[in-house]
């Protein structure tokens, strides 16, 4: 069992030369056989353990990564946390996900760095103005924070905004929720990592999934690059491979794989502290810790597996940073990089049951998924402890599509993914 | 910036190109006989292939749909043809 992080725990080891460090998890083989087997070593995959252990007591439980941790769009994503939704479903859904995030750290006795700085959405004009005045009501409807604004509510909170007359999307106002925020995404991987293993799951990385073991038309467990793993319940958290990973198990989803695109620039001094997004230019924004301001935009525009960015996207979101912030033309470009997402065709996660018995999704969160990772790994957990739907994810089953019940978040919100 | 050749245009840049769906789909028939369960998978699932794919792309600026043959990894495109014998 290793210790506690604490302040004391960092002065001894200051004192000690930092000899004193344990890894903050095991590198086990993996077993022949656990009770359930989760694919997919990133965020949602490691959440899902995690509350396997802590909220069902089901503690013989592995989750098998083809990478290495973390690696895949969990550190690739720009890690903004918010439950900015218009329908009530989705917003059940991200403001649970919401409320864990604001106790993970102490949760998990790991700092995730969530910081509440807030996601300032900017309207462009009077029409949007009265959708920005919609979204508003229906998120405070549903229970969570909003606030409207108008022009010089929102130039106070990001003064660098442009502000000229000949501003291709001119500020006329804007949402705020003042509980969103950032959080630091690998440490999120490394929080959940380090819980579930000293809960007792075993976390095998370099393991790629290369088939299911069905027995009786149920499945039974994981054919691997590391021999056969059987298991009672087999979860499947791969966000951008959902695909490839269905195909092998004999069934097709209605998921689309494209890049998703972030950069970052050269750090400068603080002078940006909330999360800005233009739905003109498409382009959000914050700041890191560091000082480089972190962006993106919306996905590129062909299916794609590649875990890099087409440049015609690149040059679509920079002009829109640069519509947003002139000021920003200074900065130089430090690095970009893309991650492989799961495009829904109404915008929202499929969690529940595959048509596959024994196999549960956790899939399709398309540009969303990190804001998701502690109700999306919650979910999966009480799918595969118990067999049934929580109450949060019954809508987001994968019946919705065959029902027509869509939960359509690109309509109803105007976010893109 | 990629290059895609459209068969009636040759090469132009990717943004003047839409992706389409997966080729071969075909709409459920007769209507009266087809379930929801069919009808939704027609209108929402695909295959979504990693490595070598079939897609039909619009070429937004001629305005002609046409089948591409090509990899969604390396993004390389071996082969473009026009859906019904015309072109080039």
């Amino acid at each position: 069992m290793k210790g506690r992080y604490s302040a004391f725990a960092l002065l001894r080891e200051g004192v000690r030369g930092h000899t004193g460090w344990r890894p903050a998890w095991r590198s086990p083989e993996p077993k022949p056989r656990y009770d359930a087997v989760i694919v997919g070593g990133g965020g949602h995959g490691l959440a899902a353990a995690y509350y396997l252990a802590r909220n069902h007591g089901i503690t013989d439980v592995a989750v098998v990564e083809k990478g290495w941790l973390g690696g895949g769009n969990t550190g690739r994503n720009t890690s903004t946390i918010r439950s900015n939704y218009f329908y009530p479903e989705s917003v059940a859904l991200y403001d649970f996900s919401l409320k864990l995030y604001e106790g993970l750290s102490r949760a998990l006795n790991y700092n995730v760095m969530f910081s509440q700085r807030g996601v300032l959405t900017v309207a462009h004009s009077p029409a949007e103005m009265e959708i920005a005045a919609r979204t508003v009501n229906a998120m405070q409807l549903n229970g969570t924070d909003a606030e409207l604004l108008d022009r010089e509510a929102v130039l106070a909170k990001a003064p660098l905004l442009n502000t000229a007359d000949a501003a291709r999307f001119p500020v006329f106002g804007g949402t705020w929720q003042g509980r969103a925020g950032v959080a630091r995404h690998d440490a999120v991987a490394w929080g959940y990592a380090r819980a579930a293993d000293a809960l007792g799951v075993d976390i095998v990385q370099g393991c790629e999934v290369t088939g299911f073991v069905v027995e009786n038309g149920r499945c039974a467990g994981v054919e691997t690059s590391r021999g056969t793993i059987r298991a009672g319940a087999v979860g499947l958290a791969t966000a951008g491979h959902s695909s490839v990973m269905a195909e092998k198990a004999g069934f097709s989803l209605p998921i689309r794989s494209y890049s998703l695109q972030a950069m970052v620039s050269e750090p400068v001094k603080p002078c940006l502290d909330t999360v800005v997004l233009y739905p003109g230019t498409g382009t959000y924004l914050f700041q890191s810790d560091k000082g480089e301001i972190v962006f993106g935009g919306g996905i590129d525009r062909t299916p794609s597996y590649a875990q890099r960015g087409n440049p015609p996207m690149q040059q679509a979101v920079v002009s829109g940073l640069l519509e947003m912030f002139p000021a920003f033309g200074q900065l130089k470009l430090m690095r970009q990089w893309a991650g492989v997402v799961d495009v829904v065709p109404d915008s929202s996660p499929i969690i529940g049951p595959s048509p596959l018995p024994g196999l549960y999704l956790d899939c399709g969160w398309g540009t969303g998924g990190f804001k998701a990772i502690p109700a999306g790994g919650w979910l999966l957990a009480h799918l595969i402890a118990t067999g049934e739907h929580h109450a949060i994810s019954r809508p987001f089953d994968l019946d919705r599509f065959a029902a027509g019940r869509l939960i359509d978040e690109a309509a109803g919100s105007g976010i893109a993914h | 910036m990629q290059l895609f050749s459209c068969p009636f245009c040759g090469p132009r840049d990717e943004t003047e190109f839409l992706f389409g769906a997966e080729a071969g789909k075909r709409r459920p028939e007769p209507a009266a006989e087809v379930s929801a369960r069919a009808w939704g998978e027609h209108l929402h699932f695909a295959g979504n292939p990693k490595g070598p794919a079939r897609e039909i792309w619009l070429h937004l600026t001629c305005g002609e749909f046409f089948a591409m043959e090509r990899d969604t990894v390396s993004h390389a495109v071996s082969a473009t043809r026009a859906l019904r014998g015309g072109g080039q």
